[in-house]
């Protein structure tokens, strides 16, 4: 007879949670550059992703019915007039990863609003990019993301990056009520009109989160960006219960009430890998033969590639995202119709939370395009990013185990990653405690004159960035009881992370199964594409 | 020691300025007063070429004391007279675009700016007030009634001794050596960098490249503002 722990899977009420029995295939999971293949013990719960939502037939189409409907204002062609200052910011390549086929939904707006401009005699119009303390961009992946023709009449004289850095270019609106400082790049301060065009990947991004972040200085971000705050933060992708939007929102109305801002949002379906890799999109059990092939080559020959030839060519692999929704308008309204839109292609509902988790870490993340995930952004895609793919509550119980699979290689890229290298190496033997950090050594490195140079004239990230990156990994770490990395290539990274360490999976979750006992709960999040757990609060 | 005063050290000769201390010197070559005297330093200069490179290579130390040895004879007020147009005719225009911001940086992060050169301090005194530095560690030329011996004063400042000057400065005016900065292009400042808490490498040869990627120092460019 069945015991009743088996019966459970009977009460699945959702298909994109699928309970391992004897007879389910290994499961695919992103380790890194590699991929890896593994079986789960019976009884876990793999958590699939939604499929992607339909995109929009008519990008362009939608994008001017959004700017001749907002929400909450004129259509924008009622807002032009002629010899006006209009300052236009745009979202960076942090997102989307990877980064979506050209044309990208930027460059589509772009065109469409720089049309509109002309078309109203407003010539003084600025294209700056909200990099906020992120890298600079190349003039390649800049004219990648705008398109030729935009590029070619507006850098760099007219389309350039915001500098976080630049005195002279930056202006102060005051404080909010919860003494939040609110700086703003001059030039969109100083505009008739700013027009935000903004990309959301997740429901973290966009809102109020894209002018008071993506264009102000470091104080405009250490405002939010800090232990305390990031502590009461119940997840990023649930904004009513995450402080940091709490604080972000607080900053943007202030910035609202200064500026005419009209924000267009824009937000994409999960439609990571298509073509030949469009099997990364399957359910294991959905695999053909010839799927299995594509695997195994892709593996080989990864394996075969030296190492900077295989990220290259992991980088240059375009997403087929489709565009699912453009909003424009005032900036609450609009971006809860984009959140909405977003809820609807990630959340899965479940009814559970799990005593041990287990996911793949992939080669990317928000802030190493084209470059290496280095320690500190394994960790913060583990504990920040992918932590936080919840609303309600976490996937995984108050004290409950993480185990992710990666190499945890001790590499950094010392061109967009300078201060990371001091970060990791010099302060984290020290401490892990972001309270202790980010007293003693949080403004040393944002004022390094070095690391400053290289973020202003390099393709560096600012100096307190690694800061932001540990903070961002708090209250997954507050939550968590243990996390265990599986397959790291050396033991001194996961030490200085404070994880521990497992040779092979099923190592780890016989680790875990001596904390949480053998009838542990174990549950997979399936990456990619994204997926994000919805559970009662 | 107080421990958050601190300092950035700076080489000047392709760090902050495209020119090197033979431009210093071929440009008093050919400004002599008199054609005779212009043309016979400025031969004696392009024949020594050669051979400065060369011992360069080899040793930085000789280098200095050979190059140094062309200026014996020459009489101290007309190296201080030409020291202003030195630096408006070829100094000035040499200037990196990104010198001046990456010392503006280092004055917003606290730091007293101080350059450190193995130039004379007459030909480099010009371009330390133009890019604001607040202090300047050179060699001195030695002077006898009035002329130049051709010898520096000691101890020269080069390679191990700019660490040692460096270290001096530190611990006479009281700064943090671990809080320091040094950035300087070539391999020969290695000891000036791996005294400071926070070395770079700026516009970087070869070997200082390498050095900077073994040891993860940062890279730097001032040729570009």
């Amino acid at each position: 007879m069945r015991p009743p722990s088996k019966l459970r899977r009977f009460y699945e009420t959702t298909d994109q949670v699928v309970v391992t029995d004897k007879d389910s295939p290994p499961r695919l999971m992103f380790f890194g550059e590699d991929f890896l293949v593994e079986d789960l013990p019976v009884g876990t719960k793999v958590i699939f992703p939604n499929p992607p939502v339909a995109g929009l037939p008519n990008v362009r189409a939608a994008i001017r019915w959004a700017v001749n409907h907002p929400e909450g204002c004129d259509p924008l062609h009622a807002q032009l007039r002629p010899g006006m200052k209009v300052t236009i910011a745009i979202d960076d390549i942090s997102l989307p990863l990877p980064q979506m086929r050209t044309p990208d939904v930027r460059q589509q707006v772009l065109e469409v609003v720089l049309e509109l401009l002309g078309d109203a005699g407003v010539d003084d119009v600025h294209l700056v990019i909200a990099i906020a303390l992120h890298r600079r961009m190349t003039a390649a992946e800049v004219r990648r993301m705008v398109g030729q023709r935009i590029f070619d009449s507006h850098w760099p004289d007219r389309l350039y990056h915001h500098d976080a850095e630049d005195r002279d270019g930056l202006v102060s609106l005051g404080t909010t009520g919860h003494g939040e400082k609110v700086v703003l790049n001059r030039r969109a301060a100083e505009s008739d009109l700013v027009i935000y065009v903004n990309l959301n990947l997740v429901p973290m991004d966009g809102g109020h989160k894209s002018m008071s972040t993506g264009l102000t200085s470091y104080e405009g971000v250490k405002a939010h960006h800090d232990p305390r705050t990031i502590r009461q933060s119940w997840s990023y992708m649930d904004p009513p219960h995450s402080e940091l939007h709490r604080s972000v929102d607080r900053v943007g109305r202030v910035i609202d009430e200064h500026l005419n801002v009209f924000h267009i949002e824009t937000t994409i379906n999960n439609r990571m890998f298509d073509g030949q890799l469009g099997f990364l999109m399957k359910r294991e059990e959905d695999f053909t033969d010839g799927d299995r092939l594509k695997l195994e080559a892709m593996r080989a020959s990864l394996r075969l590639l030296p190492k900077a030839a295989r990220r290259r060519l992991l980088h240059s692999l375009p997403a087929a995202y489709e565009v699912i929704a453009v909003h424009a308008g005032r900036t609450e309204p609009t971006h809860q119709k984009i959140l909405e839109a977003s809820y609807g292609q990630y959340l899965v509902d479940v009814d559970f939370q799990a005593d041990v988790v287990v996911y793949g870490m992939p080669y990317i993340s928000p802030y190493n395009v084209h470059s290496t995930l280095n320690p500190l952004l394994v960790q913060v895609m583990a504990c920040g990013y992918f932590f936080n793919f919840y609303r309600g509550r976490p996937l995984v119980k108050p004290g409950g185990t993480l185990i992710i699979a990666h190499p945890c290689s001790d590499e950094f890229d010392p061109v967009q990653h300078p201060s990371y290298i001091e970060f990791f190496h010099r302060l984290l033997p020290e401490t892990r405690d972001a309270a202790v950090l980010e007293r003693k050594y949080e403004r040393e490195f944002a004022e390094n004159p070095t690391y400053v140079h290289l973020y202003r004239t390099g393709n560096a990230y600012h100096g307190a960035h690694p800061f932001f990156m540990w903070y961002w990994g708090e209250n997954g770490r507050q939550h968590l009881g243990r996390i265990i990395a599986v397959g790291a290539d050396n033991d001194h990274v996961p030490r200085l992370l404070g994880w521990d360490t497992a040779s092979t999976l099923s190592e780890a979750i016989d680790m875990a199964r001596s904390t949480h006992g053998r009838g542990a709960e174990i549950a997979m999040l399936h990456f990619p594409p994204i997926v994000m757990t919805q559970g009662p609060a | 020691m107080d421990e958050t005063r601190k300092a950035a050290f700076f080489d000047v000769d392709g760090t902050l300025v495209r020119t090197n201390i033979v431009h210093a010197f071929a440009f008093y070559a050919m400004n002599q007063g008199t054609i005779f005297g212009t043309a016979w330093h400025t031969a004696k200069t392009v024949v020594s070429l050669p051979l400065l490179w060369a011992t360069d290579q080899a040793n930085r130390k000789a280098f200095n004391e050979m190059f140094y040895s062309f200026y014996r004879g020459q009489s101290e007020d007309r190296l201080l007279f030409l020291a202003d147009e030195l630096f408006e005719r070829v100094l000035r225009p040499a200037v990196y675009p990104g010198a001046k911001r990456l010392i503006e940086e280092a004055r917003r992060a606290g730091c007293r700016v101080v350059l450190c050169t193995g130039a004379l301090d007459f030909t480099v005194r010009r371009l330390a007030e133009h890019l604001g530095a607040d202090d300047l560690i050179a060699n001195r030329m030695h002077f006898v009634n009035g002329f130049a011996t051709g010898r520096v004063v000691p101890p020269i400042v080069e390679g191990a001794h700019k660490a040692l000057a460096i270290r001096d400065y530190c611990s006479r005016e009281a700064f943090a050596l671990d809080q320091s900065f040094a950035y300087s292009d070539s391999f020969s400042d290695y000891p000036m960098l791996a005294v400071v808490g926070h070395p770079a490498a700026v516009n970087p040869d070869v070997r200082l490249r390498s050095v900077a990627r073994a040891y993860e120092w940062p890279v730097l460019s001032t040729q570009e503002a």
